[in-house]
């Protein structure tokens, strides 16, 4: 588990959404995906999601998902229409610099968990 | 005990604008109801996958959203192109989407999946050329 305001320094974040919030958030698991409805199907509630999808449906999908905080990858910027529909839903919305890759690679040294269960347990099958 | 409830949508196709307020909408109410938020998650997952098919694939649709202290049920009835083959429609990775559709973050061919997984019981029919019905009943009791 890693507070919110740790994930913003270990991806040296700029905060669109909820500054005011980021001590106060933790965040339980991380899920990475560009894909919506791969979210819908493996994240969980208290998830930070990590993606390069940057419109309108990414904040709707994590309103549904229950997601706790959405960062955008590789320094895309989010739009007002986003920004205000996160704030709304009062949703954080951060972006980092780095790549999808490098981004999860820092929050899963620090220990943050997948949303799904290790492939190797499973017999490489994703555990729905 | 959950008050009963009931409310229409109207969903229309290829409005992405509008995409997802159905759903959005139907999150906050249960909120307000007092649902658990673990069946809330449910219904909502199932809700919006629903109501994004109608937005990608069909002309218009009625969302029909009932709470009882025993089941939420969300009947979603479109007029539209229906489905071949649903059972190739049902399996996960299978989908028609456009690259625009990509584009905006659809086409894993995970919805009807998802729907189906986040659902007590899950029906679904379609006449090609008409439009397609979905039943989900979620229990809550
Ligand atoms: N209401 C509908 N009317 C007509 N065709 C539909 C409808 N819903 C689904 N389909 C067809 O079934 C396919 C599978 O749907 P499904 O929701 O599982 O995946 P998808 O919409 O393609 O991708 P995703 O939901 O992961 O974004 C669609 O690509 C489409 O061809
Ligand atoms: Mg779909």
């Amino acid at each position: 588990m890693l507070l919110l305001s740790e994930i913003r320094e270990l991806l040296s974040s700029e905060v669109y959404v909820g500054e005011e919030h980021l001590s106060e958030t933790d965040i339980k698991f991380g899920c990475a995906s560009d894909l919506m409805s791969d979210v819908l199907a493996f994240s969980r509630s208290g998830a930070v999601l990590l993606t390069g999808l940057v419109n309108v449906q990414t904040i709707q999908t994590a309103f549904i998902a229950d997601i706790s905080a959405v960062v955008f990858v590789r320094g895309k910027r989010p739009a007002d229409d986003i920004i205000s529909l996160a704030k709304e839903k009062r949703i954080p919305v951060l972006g980092t610099p780095y790549s999808m890759y490098e981004a999860c690679g820092k929050l899963y040294a620090k220990g943050l968990t997948s949303t799904m269960e290790p492939a190797v347990s499973n017999g490489f099958q994703a555990r729905i | 005990m959950v008050e009963p409830f009931s409310q229409s949508f109207l969903i229309e196709g290829r409005n992405f604008l509008n995409a997802g307020k159905a759903s959005t909408e139907i999150k906050s109410i249960l909120k307000q109801l007092g649902v658990n938020a673990a069946f809330i998650r449910r219904v909502a997952i199932a809700a919006y996958e629903a109501e994004m098919n109608v937005v990608m694939y069909a002309r218009k649709a009625k969302m029909t959203f009932q709470v009882t202290p025993q089941v939420i049920k969300i009947l979603v009835n479109d007029e539209g192109p229906g489905i071949p083959d649903i059972e190739r429609a049902m399996r996960e990775g299978y989908s028609t989407a456009t690259p625009e559709m990509r584009e905006m973050g659809f086409g894993a061919g995970m919805g009807l999946p998802n729907i189906k997984r986040n659902s007590d019981d899950f029906t679904i029919e379609s006449e090609v050329g008409k439009g397609t019905q979905l039943g989900i009943t979620i229990n809550i009791s």
